[in-house]
């Protein structure tokens, strides 16, 4: 059980640091600092993070930040990195054309 | 730490979070809202397409879907102080055939009826309104004040607003059981033996509220549907206004950065079974037969790259509106669940007549066809 309130006491107010300004999603442009502050509204799951913020929703589907989004989590939330579970991966693994997806052999139906 | 609130709301999904909000709004902030997973908005709120709509609905639930759409969606950017996307262009609910005109027809007269502006239209007025949409369609209904919203911003947005205001949250605080103390539903114990208080405890859970609801002799008479989405890498504006097809076949709209997001099936959605369900695995036949689906209605979009697909549950009521209601053997109880996948667009609206239920006051439309013991023997 996590007590929000509680935990965002704990944690303390969100103080803007010299590399705020830095990307770390590429594919949708979402900065450190972006990513920092969403922590201390009470955003503590990379889930609710990449819903909140985009990071990690675009082509690449977070295949390139979500080592670095979990490390800045987890250095906000004053926990270990392993304490921060990943995104979900789900298919397709890679961006894939619905022309070439629809062929699986089935049929439209009704 | 104070376990004891005036209300508690079991759920933290967006109709839970929204409810935490108007209460909190009215001056009522001594809310405690307990979500069983670690994320806020993890179950159907994140997962549906976002529509926000009224064509289609049925007529028990227009009342509250069109207060929604006309007094409630239209500022709430600004009140959550986070962007909802909330975009009202209209509804196409299209037709390849007589019968599936008929059934629009039929969907159309029943909305009229209770006073919404819904249409028919023929093919040329469906390319003219969306000159994307395929050649064999005959015809469509046409709701011109239905439109969509972000559902993953909308729901943390009330989340982070109502947080703000004071309302206290527990993520991975899964509910065992409600008591009674002295014949009046008080307490809400979780499975690892914390016990909370309040006066009204609103159960706001999704399906799993069916198995609260039992602890005290309720039984909500509702079933689990799996059910799919997708989402296709950003493309150029094309346009804003919601689909839907009278086949049912999929559903879906641009957002507002260029992603289409879509939600379809593949037929097998009613026989899905699952070991553990709150895994939420997608099935390996939907994402193709929904792409085929798709590019039967927007054949422009054959190139658009889907990134990413995922599931989600819906609790199906036995009738297909929900329950929001309060329960006549469990005072203090005040049920809202069993959305049937139409929760999102209607969830400030229920949000807001939770508020006013815990309060005491009437709400603002009528929602008593909505009550828990609507089920009669059929003989």
């Amino acid at each position: 059980m996590i007590d929000i309130q509680e935990k965002l006491k704990e944690i303390g107010p969100y103080v803007e640091a010299p590399d705020d300004y830095m990307l770390v999603c590429r594919c949708e442009e979402v900065t450190k600092g972006e990513i920092r502050k969403a922590v201390h509204e009470g955003f503590f799951t990379i889930e609710e993070i990449r819903r909140y913020l985009r990071s990690g929703m675009g082509l690449c589907q977070g295949q390139t930040c979500g080592k670095l989004v979990k490390g800045i989590v987890s250095r906000e939330l004053k926990v270990a990195p392993t304490e921060v579970e990943p995104a979900v991966s789900r298919a397709p693994m890679r961006p894939m054309e619905m022309e070439i997806l629809a062929e699986d052999g089935g049929v439209a139906h009704e | 730490m104070s376990r004891v609130a005036d209300t508690i709301i079991i759920g933290g999904g967006v109709v839970g979070c929204a409810a935490a909000y108007y209460l909190a709004k009215a001056g009522n902030s001594n809310v405690i809202v307990l979500e069983g997973t670690k994320s806020i908005g993890h179950g159907g709120s994140s997962r549906n397409g976002g529509g926000v709509r009224q064509s289609g609905r049925d007529v028990r639930e227009l009342p509250y879907a069109m207060y929604g759409i006309k007094n409630l969606w239209p500022n709430l950017s600004e009140e959550l102080g986070v962007d909802t996307e909330y975009t009202q262009k209209g509804n196409l609910r299209l037709g390849k055939t007589e019968e599936h005109l008929k059934k629009l027809n039929t969907l159309a007269s029943n909305a009229q009826s209770v006073g919404l502006d819904v249409r028919m239209v023929d093919a040329k007025e469906v390319k003219e309104i969306c000159p994307y949409l395929a050649d064999d369609i005959i015809g469509a209904s046409w709701c011109p004040t239905d439109g969509h919203a972000n559902p993953l911003t909308t729901t943390l947005g009330y989340y982070k607003r109502s947080l703000e205001m004071g309302v206290k949250y527990y993520t991975d605080a899964p509910v065992k059981e409600l008591r009674k103390i002295k014949g009046k539903v008080r307490q809400v114990v979780l499975n690892d033996g914390t016990v909370f208080e309040g006066e009204s405890i609103i159960l706001a859970a999704g399906y799993e509220s069916r198995e609260i609801a039992r602890t005290v002799g309720v039984d909500i008479p509702m079933t689990r549907l799996i059910d799919e989405a997708l989402v296709t890498e950003m493309q150029p504006h094309m346009f804003d206004i919601m689909l839907g097809t009278a086949g049912g076949d999929f559903y879906g709209h641009q957002a507002h950065h260029g992603s289409f997001v879509f939600g379809s099936d593949s037929g097998y959605e009613v026989v899905t079974d699952m070991k553990d369900p709150s895994a939420m695995e997608t099935n390996s036949l939907t994402l193709s037969a929904s792409c085929r689906a798709i590019m039967s209605y927007v054949p422009a979009l054959k190139d658009a790259k889907i990134v990413r697909s995922w599931a989600g549950w819906l609790d199906n009521a036995f009738d297909g509106v929900p329950f929001i209601s309060r329960v006549d053997e469990a005072p203090g109880l005040i049920l809202a669940c069993g959305f049937t996948g139409h929760g999102f667009g209607t969830a400030p609206a229920v949000g807001l007549m939770l508020s006013q239920m815990v309060a005491g006051e009437e709400t603002v439309v009528d929602i008593s066809a909505l009550r828990y013991d609507r089920f009669k023997p059929i003989r």
